[in-house]
């Protein structure tokens, strides 16, 4: 009875399911809460609680969410770091009879959750956070289409990210690599909670990404400043347009694989399974026809910052803008029509592997038109080797070549020998480090002064720079060499000493790559904590070319005092260029939206129903989803939604500016 | 001339790699050959396009710094017609060419296709049988069935030299790769479902396998050794495992199946009659229904309501492990009649039967003239001499 009542409360979640016989665990469990801790007491120390809550975990406002999602990012960027050494090391060391240090079941969580996070926690919260800051103020529009769903989708992401961290220390993550194919994330093959608490990680995540997806398309669509035409837009927020739309077209598509998969676990459905008529070649098929655009949803906006720095830096116009918006735009729609060369070796016949292989190929098309743009940017222009130039130079070379590796691998006879292999592995990494994470370095260091006002260290930043671009050739360039040697991923041991010279380097690679993270660690300490800032009096540190440059760094919360009228795709170099005034009189008062609690409370409420979920605590799961309704439906009735700033308001905010303005002159 | 260009494409690669055995780009079986010929014409022609890029991107970022006043300067220049015309179009005719390329080739090396070579210029001979053997993906161990001799083995594949082997495959519980890299490229293994692969192996010698699909704790343990011989050696192999005690039945498969780890080699003196098919269609345990059987009855319009309670608890399989939380018990589709009745039924699959000689056609095309057999085995070479022919000019334009 007694028995019975504790399984009632507290499902299958047992003393068991912590693992306190994983030494590994038990340390970094007691380093996160020690931090943890002093963190916590920091911030009652310093009475920073009531800041939080009021500034920043309940704003509406886009430029905090968005800031908030790049702290989010990079935070998981260390965790999925670690995860990244530790299996660098482990393949470094388990040669010649040696099982490293890492049994399956530690090592096969750690390459799945790897995946998982550095893809759906680090790099699309950062491209989010990009969007959310940069698109509005592009725009010239005061925030999102909707505030409030805005900061309800950073709290789910950041719900999915909580989830996936509870993992490590409540149970176990998924052993699956991070698609989860089924059979092996089947019930069957894995009945532990690992599974389950990637698919409701993703499904809280996804909500989130969705619906934030929604909200910057309806932005971009509907509040364009005057004057702003579709093809006046900035290519970043073009590029932002076209990555919501494919979040929107295939996001749902995930939710809706990883649904089949939960009824397949929870309640015993045959989508997938090997009996009964389930198809697990069904599941790859629908996880892959999200996966692909996905790829491109990370990829498209980090074009965008590139081609905003390329114009910046170059002192130009950005070359070919109207071939570089159809390149965009004809990415995004067939970035549906390339899934199945993830599976060319699952038996699909000749013709239908080369369709897919063709049409893979035909992406490269507008991709180089893409790099041919930013390279006749580049063309008589006057290029300023800052940061975020160096940035797109690096790129320029390292996603080059990475897509030459790409599409070596949608040859699929080419495929047949390279598929799985560490040469794939290394492809992957060359464009996602290559083309993401260097654009989000890029765009980082670009926007920062907007942000907070003031640039970034420089040494700091180009000691990151260098120890990332070798850390990167030196820890990748192994695995093309390894794939090119037969050897195939997820491998924990092996037999043949001759390889091991291959993963130390790659080690060593890695070792380079953490120094880069800790340099840029220490670039914004520096920056933030130095006594010598570089600031910013102008708002235009860069002598930049968009609208975001126009207003003041930081923005106020209301971006632009009056909507700006455009009249050129580079509408801020354009009114620079005519000697347009800013207005310093005749503010009016300015309607903003209200915080709200509602968005972190639901997602907190989503939390522990995923949690629930996964540990079968059926009346913490019924409970926290009747209280998820009840609080959405209380909040539709919250009609406290919107003030207004007033005019005094303003106008000592923008006086405050132009005696900054006339001072810095 | 094709085979210098490939060679002088090596060379480079082959520095590169010296000391390490790329067995990729070296393999030992004809299909893995041509395979790796592909590699290097796609490189080959995706160089002429990402070289001059590379270039491009130094020779600029260095000539327009901004400490350079002598470079010239046009901030409002923003666009070429003519320019643009050339970005797109230079991309667009490599990948012409090399789509040209993955087509011909995708078909050529489908992995279904039968042989139609051994070895560039050898091409098979009717009095050539190709070596047929079923493959099962066990986990986390691979378990090999040659029909023609009635033997089996564990982990360990052996080969004649220059006789086609004819692949099929399939898995007992989870997706796996069968991958040799020396002899072919790869292809999944999966459950309840059946692939195939055509290759041949050229070079004696002892070759890894491995599962290149991640199938769960065992699977950096699933690899096994491949080995080509003469026709003595493999008939003595054949004979050593004839000799071997064991029979695999179906009892001693379903013992065979549990999950383990690096198994060592294991060989079986015979193998039950249609033990593979039974493997294929889910139905090794004599209760349970085929699913070819299943599916004929569905296809005939199934059994009704009646059907609904023909099933069975699953017992086997680790009984309690399967059990989703809220769903029923796992239950399997009980048999209806005896199994042998049912392999009966559903004899071996039919092999596919071989196409003309080195000719291509997609489902539902009717095969294009140029494409006819002496032109199609050209093909390949013609191209290369093309992309010669454009290599020396290039070369003579630098000069």
């Amino acid at each position: 009875m007694n028995n019975q009542f504790w399984t009632f409360i507290f499902g299958r979640l047992t003393w068991e399911a912590l693992p306190l016989h994983e030494p590994i665990l038990v340390v970094t469990f007691i380093v996160v809460a020690l931090g943890g801790l002093a963190l916590v007491a920091a911030l009652t120390y310093f009475k920073l609680w009531k800041y939080l809550w009021t500034e920043w975990f309940t704003s509406v406002d886009h430029k905090k969410i968005g800031i908030m999602y790049m702290v989010l990012g990079l935070v998981m960027l260390l965790r999925g770091f670690s995860d990244a050494i530790m299996m660098r090391l482990q393949q470094a060391m388990a040669f010649g009879g040696s099982e490293g240090y890492l049994n399956a079941h530690h090592y096969d969580q750690v390459f799945t959750a790897h995946g998982v996070i550095m893809i759906f926690f680090v790099a699309m919260p950062l491209i989010t956070g990009f969007m959310n800051y940069v698109v509005p103020l592009q725009i010239g529009a005061r925030d999102v289409s909707f505030p409030f769903l805005n900061n309800f989708s950073f709290w789910m992401t950041a719900g999915g990210a909580v989830l996936i961290m509870m993992s490590l220390f409540v149970g176990e993550f998924a052993q699956t690599g991070w698609l989860a194919y089924p059979p092996l994330s089947g019930i069957e093959y894995s009945p532990a909670s690992g599974v389950d608490y990637y698919i409701w990680g993703l499904q809280v995540a996804g909500v989130g990404t969705t619906l934030s997806g929604v909200n910057l398309i309806a932005t971009i669509v509907k509040m364009r400043a005057p004057g702003m035409g579709m093809m006046k837009m900035p290519v970043f927020t073009w590029t932002s347009l076209c990555t919501n739309v494919l979040i929107v077209a295939s996001f749902p598509v995930l939710t809706a694989v990883l649904t089949l998969l939960a009824l397949d676990r929870y309640v015993g459905t045959n989508f997938f399974t090997n009996d009964f008529g389930g198809n697990p070649m069904m599941y790859v098929n629908l996880i892959w026809i999200w996966g692909h655009p996905e790829v491109y949803i990370l990829i498209l906006p980090c074009f965008g910052i590139f081609s905003e720095v390329a114009s910046t830096f170059s002192g130009k116009r950005l070359f070919g803008y109207t071939s570089m918006v159809y390149a965009t735009v004809v990415i995004t729609i067939l970035s549906y029509l390339v899934w199945l060369h993830h599976f060319f070796t699952m038996g699909s016949g000749a013709s239908v592997n080369s369709f897919f292989g063709i049409t893979t190929m035909i992406i490269s098309i507008p991709t180089g038109a893409k790099i041919f743009n930013w390279l006749f940017t580049m063309y008589k222009g006057r290029i300023r080797f800052e940061l975020p130039m160096m940035w797109l130079i690096a790129f320029m070379i390292t996603f080059t070549i990475g897509g030459m590796t790409g599409v070596l691998l949608a040859v699929p006879p080419a495929d047949f020998v390279l598929h799985n292999s560490l040469f794939l592995v290394a492809h992957f990494h060359n464009v996602i480090i290559g083309g993401v994470l260097f654009g989000i370095f890029a765009g980082i260091n670009y926007w920062w002064p907007k942000a907070f006002g003031y640039k970034l260290n420089q040494f700091w930043g180009k000691l990151s720079f260098w120890f990332w671009i070798v850390g990167f050739w030196l820890a990748f360039a192994p695995l093309y060499v390894l794939g090119l040697m037969g050897v195939t991923r997820r491998l924990r041991t092996f037999d043949d000493p001759s390889l091991q010279i291959w993963f130390i380097i790659a080690g060593i690679g890695a070792a380079v790559i953490a120094l880069g993270i800790a340099a840029m660690i220490i670039q914004f300490a520096v920056s933030i904590l130095g006594k010598n800032k570089d600031w910013d009096t102008t708002g235009d540190p860069w002598d930049a070319r968009t609208l975001e440059w126009a207003t003041s760094s930081p923005p106020p919360s209301y971006n632009f005092a009056f909507t700006p009228v455009i009249h050129d795709n580079d509408a801020w170099a354009d009114m620079k260029k005519r000697n347009a005034q800013r207005p310093v009189e005749g503010f009016r008062a300015i309607h903003m939206p209200r915080n709200t609690w509602a968005g972190i409370v639901l997602a907190g409420l989503s939390v522990a129903l995923g949690f629930a979920l996964i540990w079968y605590m059926w009346w913490l799961a019924v409970l926290s989803f009747v209280a998820i309704l009840a609080v959405a439906i209380f909040h539709t009735f919250n009609y406290d939604r919107d003030f207004y700033i007033p005019a005094e308001d303003v106008v000592a905010t923008e006086t405050a500016r132009t005696q900054l303005l006339g001072a810095g002159k | 001339m094709s085979r210098l260009i490939k060679l002088a494409l090596l060379f480079p690669l082959a520095a590169m790699l010296a000391g390490c055995n790329a067995v990729v780009l070296a393999p030992a079986g004809d299909i893995a050959a041509q395979q790796r010929d592909l590699i290097l014409i796609a490189t080959f022609l995706m160089l002429l396009i990402i070289i001059p890029v590379l270039a491009l991107v130094v020779i600029f970022a260095r000539k327009y710094r901004q400490g350079n006043e002598h470079a010239d300067y046009q901030p409002d220049w923003d666009h070429s017609t003519h320019l643009e015309l050339v970005i797109w179009a230079a991309p667009l005719a490599i990948i012409i060419c090399l789509g040209a390329v993955t087509w011909v080739g995708t078909h050529l090396l489908d992995p279904y296709r039968q042989l139609g070579r051994i070895a560039p210029g050898q091409p098979v001979t009717a009095d050539m049988t190709p070596l047929e053997v079923e493959v099962v993906a066990l986990d986390w161990k691979w378990l090999f069935i040659y029909p023609q001799y009635n033997i089996a083995s564990v982990n360990e594949l052996v080969a004649p030299v220059d006789r086609p082997i004819s692949f099929t495959l399939t898995s007992s519980t989870v997706m796996n790769s069968f991958y040799i890299p020396a002899l072919a490229g790869q292809i999944y293994a999966m459950p309840g479902m059946q692939t195939r692969l055509h290759a041949v192996v050229n070079q004696p010698g002892s070759y890894k396998g491995f599962s290149a699909n991640y199938s769960g704790h065992g699977f950096s343990g699933m690899h096994f050794e491949f080995r080509g011989t003469d026709t003595a050696g493999f008939d003595q192999w054949v004979t050593d495992v004839r000799g071997a005690d064991a029979q695999l039945d179906r009892k001693l498969y379903l013992e065979l199946e549990k999950p383990t780890e690096r198994v060592p080699v294991t060989h079986f003196a015979g193998v039950e009659n249609g033990l593979y098919t039974a493997i294929v269609n889910m139905c090794v345990e004599l209760d349970k229904m085929c699913m070819s059987e299943m599916m004929s009855i569905d296809d005939r319009g199934g059994l009704g309501l009646a059907g609904v309670d023909n099933i069975a608890p699953a017992l086997y399989g680790g009984g309690t492990r399967n059990r989703s939380a809220l769903g029923p018990q796992k239950t399997y589709v009980a048999a209806l009649c005896s199994v042998d009745e049912a392999i009966a039924m559903t004899a071996k699959l039919p092999a596919l039967s071989a196409p003309k000689p080195a000719m291509v056609t997609g489902v539902g095309l009717s095969p294009p003239s140029l494409l006819q057999s002496p032109a199609a085995a050209a093909a390949m070479s013609w191209l290369a001499g093309q992309t010669a022919s454009l290599a020396t000019t290039s070369a003579a334009s630098t000069l």
